[in-house]
């Protein structure tokens, strides 16, 4: 990878009570690049993810984002949020508003674009993400993998630097799972820069340009997709690998 | 028999009877909104990230919620108004009204408070964590996503806290302020206590809270968030 470093988790460590789930991660993120997280549950990948837009806060260690250090709170913090689009295990879409005002609200009201400006563009990544035709709808009227969907043009319409996307096909269906990673492996192959935690090694291999391997809370390998899925180095990613990789 | 039953009075006083009525409309429209608007505010203090804004709102809550309404009118009335002389209006009717509704509403909004920050218990956190991804503030994400969402969840007990809100503008006697209760005592001293009377003020509070309750139930549904 060649582009700039856009996301630099710099000795990051954290605890819930006694548990260290985070230990001493360092992990840098070029413009452009997407990066597959994996590791067993409990690994501490989807805290990891939720670190870089400090859904979680960190106990030491630096993140930085596009070379600014992130703030701890106030407007600051809104302001580099804003900047990463974040897909979420649960979609989390706004219940009591419509799917294009799930997209446009962001725009709008963090931006400051016009509401006109922000529905036609809306209305451009729900197309995209082949969910224009329910605009008007509410998010429950929607299936699994449309709301995914919609969550993932909602995050876009940020014009985002980055996304992280927490596990997104976790709790869909088997049957919706393709049509959230097609859209995601479209925006992959479109430049945008991605952090992807997810079990869905068709995907890693197939999109990814480096896996980060996690463990116990901590980076056990790194690699590309294809050395890390046919010659893993530590015996834990081989454990992991011949348990998921078998069926 | 007869006489125990005899609704005339209420009947030949109508115009006062109605009259009281209406200074309870007044009261309770006036104090329901504000109570809103104070509730809300003292519920966006309870759940702020700066302590000292949540310290301020917890005992506030504290402190009111558990005074007697009577206490609270009497401060509003006598200590605010007569005693610093703080007035609103040089009409003494009209000063007292507004101090019923200031001292009914600082009780009130403790309720709306309480009863709204059990809404926001029901609003998923992923809600709150989404809009502070796309960059909202605390501010924007409490205003724009968490509390209207949390309005919708508690419509039918903030319906049950106006109910008793309307029956306790009976206590704006003592705040110098005459309304249905008062009219009601005037008229057992003009024309002695009876059922009838007593009966017939009774009905009228049912005709302002029943609908209420009602119109509270069917808004709830209406507006219901479906997840």
């Amino acid at each position: 990878m060649t582009g700039r470093p856009l996301v630099v988790l710099d000795n990051i460590n954290k605890h819930f009570g006694d548990l260290h789930v985070l230990k001493d991660i360092n992990v840098t993120v070029h413009a452009g690049e997407v990066v597959v997280v994996i590791g067993p549950s409990g690994s501490g990948k989807s805290t990891l993810c939720r670190t870089v837009n400090r859904l979680e806060t960190i106990d030491s260690g630096t993140i930085t984002l596009d070379g600014e250090p992130l703030p701890e709170e106030g407007s600051g913090l809104a302001r580099l949020r804003s900047d990463v689009g974040m897909v979420f295990q649960s979609f989390n879409l706004f219940a009591h508003k419509t799917v294009l005002q799930n997209v446009t609200l962001g725009p709008t009201k963090v931006r400051k674009k016009s509401k006109g400006d922000a529905e036609k563009r809306g209305m451009e990544l729900l197309d995209r993400v082949g969910i224009g035709d329910q605009a008007q709808k509410y998010p429950a009227q929607l299936s699994g993998g449309q709301q995914q969907r919609v969550a993932i043009a909602r995050s876009l319409a940020m014009d985002p630097k980055v996304i992280m996307f927490d596990e997104p096909t976790s709790a869909l269906d088997p049957e919706m799972v393709q049509e959230v990673l097609d859209v995601m492996t479209d925006l992959a192959r479109e430049g945008m820069t991605m952090i992807v935690v997810t079990h869905e090694m068709g995907f890693a291999r197939r999109a990814a340009h480096r896996v980060v391997f996690m463990d116990g809370g901590q980076i056990v390998e790194e690699n590309t997709p294809d050395a890390f899925f046919t010659n893993a180095q530590s015996e834990r990613a081989k454990d992991f690998l011949s348990k998921i990789l078998t069926h | 028999m007869g006489e125990i039953f005899d609704f005339s009075p209420i009947f030949e006083s109508f115009d006062r009877v109605w009259a009281g009525f209406q200074s309870t409309i007044q009261l309770s429209v006036a104090s329901a909104i504000l109570s809103l608007v104070l509730g809300t505010i003292l519920v966006a203090m309870r759940v702020a990230p700066i302590p000292l804004l949540r310290a301020a709102g917890t005992i506030y809550v504290n402190a009111v919620r558990n005074t007697p309404l009577t206490l609270v009118l009497l401060f509003s009335s006598l200590a605010i108004s007569d005693t610093l002389h703080i007035v609103v209006s040089d009409v003494p009717r009209t000063n007292y009204y507004w101090f019923g509704v200031f001292g009914l509403s600082a009780y009130t909004a403790c309720f709306v408070c309480e009863v709204l920050r059990s809404g926001i218990n029901t609003v998923p956190l992923g809600q709150a964590e989404a809009a502070r991804s796309i960059g909202l503030t605390f501010a924007q994400s409490l205003r724009i996503i968490i509390l209207p969402q949390a309005f919708r969840t508690v419509i039918a007990p903030l319906g049950s806290v106006f109910i008793a809100m309307i029956k306790n503008t009976t206590v704006v006697i003592v705040a110098s302020y005459a309304e249905a209760a008062a009219i009601m005592k005037d008229l057992f001293e003009d024309y002695s206590a009876s059922l009838g009377i007593f009966i017939g003020f009774a009905i009228g509070f049912m005709v302002l809270t029943l609908p209420t309750g009602y119109f509270f139930g069917w808004l709830a549904k209406r507006l219901a968030v479906a997840r």
